[in-house]
This record gives C-alpha cells, structure tokens and sequence, in this order.
C-alpha cells in the first residue's frame, strides 16, 4: 500500500514509520506545520509545534529512508482546533482538543489530502488497534493498557478507521522505545510530550486568559445559592475540580467542596460536595459509530475521560445521532463538551459529545 | 532523477573539482608570511584576479565570502553601519519587496526600509524610485536584484545606478542568479554579490564587489582580511575553484542563453499541449529563459512537488526554504497574485545538464500529478469549519 506516515518528531510516530516501511508498504513522511510561528526551539518548548521537532521528524524519516515534507496545515489548525478550544471554555464547556485536532485535522485534512494524493492509508503512532474483517473496519484499546488511545480515535467513525494505520497498536511504550533504539532513532529517549501542543509552556490558563481576559465571577454554593467567594475567570475550572477553589471559609459539613457546574452566562461557578457530582445517567450528541448502532438495552461500558476508567452502563437511548445510557457503576464529574466514548469490551462502539 | 531545480544549486564543473582538489593539497595560511604562506596567498590572489577579470571589475574590489547570502549581508548591514558611524544617521533603505531574503531580512531587520512598487512582472517602477530619491531624505543604500531568483525577472540594473549616481545613493545588487544567466553590467553599482554554487562551484564560496568608496564596515572583525572586509582565514581552495566556475560561467554566458530559451519553449509549449493543465507563465517573457516559473491554478505547489518527486523529477516551489515549511512565495505576492495563485506555482529551472529528454519527462508526469493535486488543491479550499 501506498502509506503515508504522520510524523510528529515524537518516538511513537517514528517507530509507526518504521515499521510501516519494513511491513513492505511505500512509506512518504509527512510533519504537520501547526504552528503559524514555529518557535525555534532550542528555548525547551515541547509538543509538535517547534522546528527542533519538524528536524527531529526529517532525521527518523532519514534514518529509515523514506521521503519526508512539511505539509503547512496551521491556518486549518488554528481555524478548527485552536480557535474551538477557546471557544468552548467561553462558552463554559471542557474541550478535547487532541480529539477534535484527531477529528479535523489529522484524520480530516490530512487523510483527505492523502487520499486526493494517491495515498491509501494513513499510518500514525497511535496506541490503539484497528481490525479489519469482512470489509469492515472496528477500533480496540491498544495492548499497553497505560498508553491506550482508543478514546481519543473513537471519533473517526468506521469510514475513517478503514484508511487509518496504527503501527503500534498491540505494543507497550517500552517496547517502542526499545525498537526505537535498534532502529537508531535519535528521538528513542526523547520524553512524551503531554502538555497541549499549543501550549507548550503548560499554562492553559495563562493561555485562556490572554484570549478571553478576565472575566471575574461569583463561586456559588450550590446547596444554599450564596455567594461564597469570587473567581477571575471560568476558563479556569473544570467540573470535578477541587483544587485552587481559594475559598477561604470551611463548607458547612466540613466536606471539600468541588466544582459541580460552570454556568457560562452569568458567569457563576457551582461548588458542592463530591455525592453531588456523581451522576447516574449520561447523554450525549454529535455521535458517530464505529460499527453497528448498539440497542437500547445493551450492557456496555462508558469512559468520559483519556485516562479515566470505563464504567459499566446500559443503554438507555440510541439514534443515529445520539445515545443516553444508564450507568451500573459510579462516575463524578461529567462536564458538558466532554467526549463519551461506549466500549464493548476492548471494542470501540461509538462516541459522542456529553450535552 | 529529472533535476529541473538548478537555481537551488546546479552541478559542480569538473574543471572547478579539479581546481579545488588540487588547491585543497596545498598547505599555507594567506596570511603568513613564509614561503608556505606564500603559496597559498599566491593561489588566493591569482583566484581573485581571475574572478575579477571575468566580471569585468578591480580584483581590488571583490572579496571571498561564505556565499551569496553573506555578501548580501555584509553590503546591507555594512553599508547602513558605515553610513551610521559616519553621518550618525543609519538612513533608509529603498528595495522591492521581490528581493531575496538575504537582501530583506537583514535590510528590515536593522533600520528603516521604503518599498520600491514593482509591476505585475516584478520590474521595478523607475519613476517611483526616481521620486523616492527626490523626495526621500536619507536614503542608505538602494537594493535590486539583477535576476529575481524565483521569476527570472531582469531588472534595468543600469538605468536604476544612473538614478542612484545622480542621487550620490549607492546601489546594491544581487547577482547570484545573473551570473552566467545575462551579461553583467556591473559598472552601475557600488556592490554585488556572487555565489559560486549557483554557477557550478562549490557550496560554502560566494564573493562581493565592494568598491573601495562603498563605504562598508565588516559584519566579522579579527585580522583585516579580504581588505578588512571579512576577517578569518581564507578559504584557498573554495576561492580558486569558485574563479574556475565564474570564468567559465561568464565565458558561456551566450551559448546557454540559447540552449535555455529552446528548453523553456519546450516546457511552455508543452505544457500548454497538455489537457487540462491550463498552465500561467508567472516568469515575464523578458526573464532570463534557465528560470520558468509557472502557476498550476487549482493545485498546491507543495502537494504538486511531492508527487513529482515521487515521480523523480526534482523542481522547486519557489526557493528552497530552510524550515521546509511551505509558505506563498513573497515574490509573487509582491508581483500581485493572490495568494492561491502564489501558493500554486512551481520554478523550473535549467542548468549545463539541462535536457530537451528532462523536459519531456516532467512533461509526461505533470497531468497525473496536477489532477491529484487539485483534488488536495480543492479540499484545502474547504477545510471543516
């Protein structure tokens, strides 16, 4: 097959590289340009907008021998992903940007583009497994439980995994590491980048502040409706968070207190105790299928977080477009703009956004 | 490999390999002053008299430096610093905005610059420049490029230095893509810079004209060498291979004129053969013919190129860029065409190795290419909201 391979100039999409090329497939490399500056480096940024990185993606592509280029998808970027994160915490919501950055542009404009060029598939260094059989395509957790990316791809749908590659599915980090070494790539020791790749300093809201400004609100006990103190922006909480409340005086029960909701037009952050955060059903919109619909009633399990665990649930509600299950299991926290993904076992259902 | 990309850099000339290999052997610093030293000052000396003979200028007014986007550099900033220590006013530079990059970075980067207007051909309007030099105070330095490296366009070098001299405005030019390409006229400007490279010497050589009342300070000090222009060590070796090259670049200067001009007819005629393509000759017709830069409307250059590549055929999307990060090309933006036109433009240029066999080549692969790049070309168009 005619494979093109994104390459971030992290190990993982290397070594995808890599063994995309020695599975006998015409490898091309490509970076993605998603920085309309691309800083240049040497200052210790990290993630996948620097040019140490797009230099690091040229030398493993040298290394194995496949052509490489940049392909300039910052303005798609910014328009699609960067300008939706903050869009989304305006509007008091919690945004996945590698799930959207997955969505439009990685397995949109890139494969799209691919495609047109006269590729057939797309190869990244995603942890997760696609099985095709019978023609159809489904997406499984990756083996190494502690790197599976399954949530973040579950949103490319069946049509999309058809044309997707992950090299690495059925591998652990180490593993990859260690084929990084044999294969003489510089980037074997190189650390994981887990910081949002626009925002390489970490500060996410630093970021969101330059953008929205401040937006001082009340925090408001959710039980008794009084004003308990005051914040200097929404963008700065996250429903189930519990830290940096500055909230001087104790709750009435003695309990922490949690961000329970965040209402974007009056501005208002919702604080109670953590029972109250626990929910008992979950809907979603905007769904798309890795495979056949489910059916009311099925019994499946329901993961709202990269790295949280899956709950078990059953299905409540199904259309095309939407589902509501019942959870079995206990679940805090759910933020409106989060992603929920339905697992059967380690087999991706479908995925849709909590409304 | 179908290598139609000779502007980025063309064929080293087996008479400059041998030049330089045979220089490469001989040990002695220029600057010592034993009979080591000697020989090698000889070989530097005997270098850049040739060079100078060839281009028709003082061997006391060319240097040797790393390359054409030094001596850009030392002519832009070292003219704006001489003319700062001097008057205590660095003044303006006045240039289009098609100059190459070593021309506009260092020009913007240290002082005032005034944007020369350029037409849709990228010559420089000579009416506006003479108005700017009436009108502007304190213009430093006048830049223009002899032969745009992206267009091919020729600009009128000659009636630009009239201006300048009658303005006591010195003139800068960019060369490196006019040696070997059109005779040089160089006895209207104060500076120019050369690349060995592009003319089949090495990489790493270039060389500047200077004229002793340029006034320029050094951008590198420590030694006084290359009539303290340039301080460090010479590179023998590099000089006496690059003087090969631009001898014989200048001497066949003519005879590639032609066979350039046959294999651009070649390309545009069969390129507006080919179904489809509907190809847009962005070089004017007054180019120099080894450079052709052509818009394929609907396509990405960057997509376009890759699959020539594929294809193993080697153009260019404009020059080369360090980064590798495709971006529309400012000498077209500065030319007016929007930027799609820009980003859909691709240089073919020719060299001594230049085929009619090449062209036909590219020809046979661009409609395979082109349609696919439009397909990309169209999707770009409509990215996801």
């Amino acid at each position: 097959m005619k494979v093109l391979a994104a390459v971030s100039g992290g190990v993982d999409s290397a070594v995808a590289m890599a063994r995309a090329a020695s599975a006998g497939h015409d490898v091309t490399a490509v970076h993605m340009a998603l920085s309309p500056d691309p800083a240049p480096a040497r200052d210790g940024a990290r993630g996948c907008c620097t040019i140490s990185d797009a230099h690091d993606a040229r030398r493993a592509a040298d290394r194995i021998g496949v052509p490489f280029y940049i392909w300039d998808l910052a303005e798609a970027f910014r328009r699609t992903v960067v300008a939706d994160f903050v869009a989304e915490y305006r509007a008091g919501r919690t945004p996945n940007p590698c799930i959207r950055c997955n969505q439009h542009i990685k397995f949109a404009a890139l494969l799209d583009r691919a495609d047109a060029l006269g590729f057939d598939a797309v190869a990244t260094g995603h942890y997760a497994r696609v099985e095709h059989t019978d023609g159809r395509a489904t997406l499984h957790r990756g083996g190494d439980a502690a790197k599976d990316q399954s949530y973040v791809l579950a949103v490319l749908g069946e049509q999309r995994l058809r044309r997707a590659l992950f090299p690495l599915g059925a591998s652990t980090k180490d593993e990859v590491r260690r084929e990084a070494e044999a294969w003489g790539l510089a980037v074997a020791r190189k650390p994981d980048s887990h910081d949002i790749c626009f925002i390489p300093d970490g500060d996410t809201a630093g970021f969101l502040r330059d953008r929205l400004g401040e937006r001082p609100g009340p925090i408001v006990d959710a039980a008794t409706g009084a004003e308990i103190g005051q914040h200097s922006g929404t963008f700065g909480f996250t429903v189930g968070q519990r830290r940096g409340l500055g909230l001087s005086r104790p709750s009435a029960t003695g309990r922490p207190r949690y961000v329970l909701a965040i209402e974007p037009v009056s501005g208002a952050v919702l604080v109670g105790d953590s029972d109250d955060l626990l929910v008992t059903d979950v809907s979603a919109a905007d769904a798309v299928w890795c495979g056949p619909l489910p059916a009311v009633g099925d019994r499946l399990a329901l993961q709202v977080r990269a790295h949280g665990a899956a709950v078990p649930c059953r299905v409540a509600a199904v259309t095309a477009g939407s589902f509501t299950v019942a959870l079995a299991g206990e679940l805090r926290g759910v933020a409106a703009g989060q992603s929920a993904v339905l697992y059967d076992g380690d087999r991706v259902v479908g995925q849709a956004t909590i409304s | 490999m179908v290598y139609l990309d000779h502007a980025a850099t063309t064929d080293l000339r087996p008479e400059a390999r041998e030049a330089w290999l045979a220089a490469a052997d001989v040990t002695g610093n220029p600057s010592s002053l034993h009979r080591a030293g000697r020989g090698a000052r000889r070989l530097l000396e005997e270098a850049r008299e040739r060079a100078a003979a060839a281009l028709a200028v003082s061997p006391s007014d060319l240097i040797f430096t790393s390359g054409g986007t030094e001596s850009d550099n030392i002519a832009v900033t070292g003219t704006r610093a001489g003319r700062a220590r001097r008057n205590h006013a660095a003044g303006a530079i006045a240039l289009p905005r098609t100059e190459h990059k070593a021309v506009l970075e260092p020009a913007e980067s240290g002082g005032s610059v005034v944007w020369l207007d350029v037409d849709g051909d990228g010559e420089v309007d000579l009416d506006h420049l003479a108005r700017v030099l009436r009108t502007e105070p304190d213009i430093a330095l006048v830049c223009l490029m002899a032969v745009n490296n992206e267009t091919g366009t020729v600009q009128p070098v000659r009636a630009a230095g009239e201006l300048c001299r009658a303005a006591g405005v010195p003139l800068h030019t960019d060369a490196v893509q006019a040696l070997g390409a059109v005779p040089l006229d160089l006895d209207p400007v104060t500076s120019a810079a050369f690349s060995a490279h592009k003319v089949g010497g090495p990489s790493g050589v270039g060389l500047l004209l200077a004229s002793a009342g340029a006034g320029i300070d050094p951008l590198v000090r420590g030694g006084g060498h290359e009539s303290g222009l340039r301080a460090g060590t010479p590179d023998v070796a590099g000089a006496v291979a690059a003087a090969v090259a631009v001898e014989l670049a200048v001497a066949e200067t003519a005879a590639r004129h032609v066979a350039f001009a046959e294999l651009r007819e070649r390309l545009v005629l069969g390129l507006r053969d080919l179904p489809g393509i509907d190809p847009v000759v962005n070089s004017p017709t007054a180019a120099v013919p080894g450079i052709v830069n052509v818009g394929f409307p609907g396509c990405e250059a960057d997509a376009l190129m890759m699959l020539l590549d594929a294809a193993e055929v080697a153009v260019s999307t404009g020059s080369a860029c360090t980064v590798g990060i495709p971006r529309p090309s400012h000498v077209l933006s500065a030319m007016g065409r929007s930027p799609a036109e820009a980003r859909a433009a691709l240089r073919f240029s020719f060299g001594r190795s230049t085929t009619a066999a090449d062209v036909d080549a590219a020809l046979a692969v661009l409609p395979d290419a082109v349609a696919r790049a439009r397909r990309a070309g169209r999707l770009s168009a409509a990215v996801a909201p």
